[in-house]
């Protein structure tokens, strides 16, 4: 449980899991990043630039807006600040990972496993037990990282070969993995379910209200999260002691043992 | 004047490196403050779920395949389904969702 018995088959155990994890993300990742690699296109990247875009930067939205800076020629000053808006929200994730990591985790550690953060990978290391291990996020990233960067190198050569019935069906693949994770964790905790629903319907009725019209939609995420969470954080306090162990049930406590035992 | 897109590429890439490694690297020790402790908790889920709704809606042809595809992915998730079942049950969902049958 203290992260201190990083042996060999113990760090290799972790890749395996890692890359067992991270196909169907990397499945995911390729059907979306197809249709993201038909914007680049239309911004004038060739399939090479595209993959470089996006093994370097691995962010759906983010590589979204970063095709719109590139096709409406911009300054590169324009680029970070886009760039800062619209994955702010991995700035928060990062501080969230930050707490589950051995104190004294390398900084070499550190630095690849923030290298590789995406909201997926962030889920699915977040929602194991205890410390993070790196090598799982490694095992991730080696697969889901290529999966995401060959979409959209095959998006930007063959991305209106696909029928628009097809592309339609494929984009719905990345919400499906987003509620993999917010379903599970909501069904575990009535707190963490409630937060999804008021999230929800708060996020709905801004879309809805034109006063944030002017807001692109990743500055609309990170100002909710900030917002929401807080106020969750302030009306829900999380007990003292082992953060999210704490707000477990019983019942989960219990799967977590079962977890460890088998991870171990 | 024109840009290089390369350039454009590495001034991206650099930014959302750093914003993704700096917390990571700095903070090194529990955060004790109980308020960012649980802010931090609940960042994560409130996070994907605005980013999940409403733009399911938006994603396919019809916001009725989103619908179907939003309902069937959290039934599936309900019941304990993997994620990659989760995400291909959206996909077929969405596919009948928008009349193709």
């Amino acid at each position: 449980m203290t992260g201190e018995n990083f042996g060999m088959n113990r760090e290799k155990h972790a890749f395996t899991s890692g890359i067992r994890d991270g196909i169907p993300i990397a499945l995911g990742y390729f059907a979306v990043a197809f249709s993201l690699g038909i914007v680049a296109k239309k911004a004038g990247l060739d399939p090479v630039q595209g993959f470089i875009s996006s093994m370097l930067n691995h962010a759906s939205a983010g590589e979204y807006a970063e095709f719109t800076v590139i096709m409406a020629n911009a300054p590169y000053v324009e680029m970070a600040f886009v760039i800062l808006i619209t994955n702010i929200r991995y700035l928060l994730m990062s501080c969230a990972l930050s707490q589950r990591f051995a104190p004294d985790t390398p900084g070499i550690h550190r630095f690849l496993v923030g290298f590789g953060i995406t909201d997926e990978i962030f889920g699915i290391s977040i929602g194991r037990p205890g410390v993070v291990n790196p090598y799982y996020n490694y095992g991730a990233m080696a697969i889901a990282l290529p999966g995401w960067s060959f979409g959209t190198a095959i998006g930007i050569v063959a991305g209106n070969v696909l029928p628009a019935s097809i592309v339609s069906a494929l984009s719905v693949a990345l919400y499906g993995m987003f509620i993999a994770i917010i379903i599970p964790a909501s069904k575990k905790n009535r707190i963490v379910g409630g937060v999804v629903a008021v999230s929800f319907l708060v996020s709905f009725a801004v879309s809805k209200i034109s006063l944030f019209d002017q807001m692109s939609d990743s500055m609309k995420i990170s100002l909710l999260t900030v917002v929401i969470a807080g106020a969750a954080a302030f009306l829900f306090p999380v007990k003292e002691g082992d953060g999210e162990d704490s707000m477990d049930t019983d019942e989960e406590s219990s799967d977590y043992l079962d977890f460890e035992k088998e991870e171990l | 004047m024109t840009h290089n897109i390369y350039l454009y590429i590495l001034v991206a890439a650099a930014v959302s490196c750093l914003i993704r490694v700096i917390p990571l690297t700095l903070i090194r020790r529990k955060i004790k403050n109980p308020f960012i402790r649980s802010f931090l908790y609940y960042v994560p889920y409130v996070t994907l779920a605005v980013m999940t709704f409403p733009a399911i809606l938006d994603a396919p042809q019809i916001p009725a395949a989103g619908i179907l595809a939003l309902i069937v992915g959290i039934i599936a998730a309900w019941k304990g389904v993997n994620m990659m079942g989760i995400a291909a049950l959206c996909c077929v969902a969405a596919f009948f969702g928008t009349g193709h049958f």
